[in-house]
């Protein structure tokens, strides 16, 4: 039934452009792009799309992807739980200095985190020598790949995380280690359950910025295809060599994995309604 | 026993209670600290400062060549004039989308509205190559562009399109919870004091939006400046013309232009320090206000 129409309602009109405009904006930066990405990968139809993504160096890349996602989230997540934790439950001086610093990866380039970890442990960098005679790899090789990943990824599920543990308070867990809870108990039994619907929400992000980094990624990897060449990297080889059709199959791969990540973060806000926590990353 | 004392031995306890709970009951803090400090440093400070200190294997001379060479200037005007550029048309847009998504209902708005966050999640490259597709000059939009006399893909243009999309949701995401807060009867009251609606939407609701309009404002700005995966694709890569300051970057690395590279990064991460300051002032700004 239509509600009467108030001072605060615009008019008809203002109501009908506005919505047209945005519509119109969005779908020419949104929705096209990712209409395009399936149109082009098909345009040959299914089967060399499919041949493209089955190709022995595009499952490599799949493969590398999905290893470099399988220890990059892991590892923010124990992070991000410790981070919390410390800043969330405890009160120490420079709290917010540590909070500025854990958020510092997300203003660097992504480029500029590639190239630290060259300076760090390329041929040239501080512990080169020390890695070239124990015939270590780390650029140019999978650790690198990680290391890169892991930094750029690094704030995703501590900044979830933080505010969440903060407005929980200390006391349901001040309760329980008061009633002789162990500490690693009064977490699994107090805090957990608080604070899942938040970690699930910054691993869903987390997954997804690490499964598709491109360009701290490309600094680290030396593109070595079946071996150091990620999902994404695999795009960009493909398209500078004019294979279209394979390149936005792999991207079309990749688009469905937004879209999983898309329709799960939805989910996770219609089920959590106070899960969206602010116009982040 | 006198009084003095009796009253000091009672009111001690709890006169020492708060340096007492400085210390919280809750445990673990030794070891998450810790890992939090390790974690941090071996990962994010410790690299980082490695950038610095290969930019300082430059005298200051040799450091101002390169890192201020016409062109990385040529560069840096790009990739800052670009970001600035599409951050200003997300801060109209985004706040128009902000707008629909919470006073409007119409078909297609929970799509529309999980839509907002695809850069969020779509790969940076898929975005670029996408792109790059659709505005070149025989591509689905760039063929009707082309007859108008616009280039829209290889040149700043494509640039900027790019930092678009990457920039949409931080200023849709930062203005809507602001915006749903509200309060309707702000907006009521102007009214009936016989505030047409145009004048209420600038004067009382648009100032009301300015502190978080900011704040995304500046984060899709700080993102745009150092974006690489969607930018190169549609950018041309043309030096002094299309040739954005991440890619120098990487062109210094391939010519083990160590230090070079170094200090063009080190010119980025100042921007980059100087956009994370101004932003926690913007925010600090917009808590006083709320």
């Amino acid at each position: 039934m239509a509600r009467p129409r108030r001072s605060t309602d615009d008019a008809a009109w203002a109501k009908i452009t506005i919505i047209t405009l945005v519509l119109a904006f969005l779908s020419l930066v949104l929705i096209l792009p990712l209409v395009a990405v399936f149109a082009e990968a098909l345009r040959k139809g299914v089967g060399p799309a499919l041949d493209a993504v089955s190709n022995p160096d595009a499952v490599a890349a799949i493969k590398l992807t999905l290893l470099t996602a399988a220890i990059t989230v892991p590892f923010n997540v124990v992070f991000g739980l410790c981070a919390a934790w410390a800043v969330a439950k405890h009160e120490f001086p420079g709290k917010s200095l540590l909070i500025t610093l854990i958020d510092l990866p997300f203003s660097v380039s992504p480029v500029v985190a590639g190239l630290i970890y060259v300076l760090v442990f390329g041929l040239q960098g501080w512990v080169g020598d020390h890695l070239v005679n124990n015939d270590i790899k780390i650029i140019f090789a999978v650790p690198g790949i990680v290391l890169a990943t892991i930094f750029v990824t690094f704030p995703f599920i501590a900044r979830e995380l933080i505010p969440l543990m903060q407005e929980q308070g200390t006391s349901e867990e001040e309760a329980a280690v008061s009633m002789g809870a162990s500490g690693l108990y009064t977490f699994w039994r107090v805090t957990a359950p608080n604070v899942r619907w938040g970690l699930l929400y910054g691993v869903l992000l987390c997954n997804a910025r690490a499964m598709g980094e491109f360009g701290a990624v490309s600094v680290v990897s030396g593109h070595i295809r079946g071996l150091t060449n990620t999902m994404p990297l695999h795009v960009e080889i493909l398209y500078n060599e004019y294979d279209f059709v394979g390149a936005f199959a792999v991207a079309a791969l990749l688009c469905l994995l937004a879209i999983v990540t898309l329709v799960l973060k939805t989910a996770l806000e219609v089920a959590q309604p106070g899960s969206r926590r602010r116009g982040g990353h | 026993m006198t009084a003095e004392t009796a009253a000091a031995i009672r009111s001690g306890p709890v006169a020492r209670r708060p340096m007492f709970r400085r210390r919280s009951a809750i445990p673990g803090f030794t070891l998450t600290l810790g890992v939090t400090l390790t974690v941090l440093s071996l990962i994010v400070l410790i690299p980082l400062s490695a950038v610095v200190l290969k930019a300082a294997e430059l005298s200051p001379a040799q450091f101002v060549d390169v890192a201020f060479s016409e062109r990385a200037m040529a560069a840096y005007r790009l990739t800052f004039g670009a970001a600035f550029v599409a951050a200003v048309i997300n801060g109209v847009f985004g706040v128009l989308t902000a707008w629909a998504l919470v006073r409007y209902e119409f078909p297609g708005k929970a799509l529309v509205n999980a839509l907002v966050d695809l850069p969020f999640a779509l790969p940076t490259a898929v975005a670029g190559i996408a792109l790059a597709t659709l505005y070149s000059p025989n591509g689905w939009v760039g063929a009707y562009l082309t007859p108008l006399g616009i280039k829209a893909a290889y040149n700043a243009t494509g640039v900027t399109i790019a930092l678009v999309f990457i920039g949409l949701p931080f200023v849709v995401r930062t203005i809507e919870p602001v915006l749903r807060d509200l309060a309707d009867d702000v907006e009521e009251a102007a009214a009936s004091l016989g505030a047409g609606r145009i004048s209420t939407i600038l004067r009382i609701v648009l100032p009301a939006l300015g502190p978080s309009w900011l704040t995304g404002f500046a984060l899709a700005f700080a993102r745009g400046v150092g974006e690489y995966g969607s930018v190169i694709f549609i950018a041309g890569n043309m030096p002094y013309k299309s040739e954005i300051a991440p890619l120098l970057i990487i062109i210094q690395l391939e010519q083990f232009e160590y230090a070079s590279a170094a200090s063009i990064a080190v010119v980025m991460l100042s921007a980059s320090f100087l956009m994370l300051l101004v932003i926690n002032a913007v925010q600090a700004w917009a808590r006083r206000f709320s």
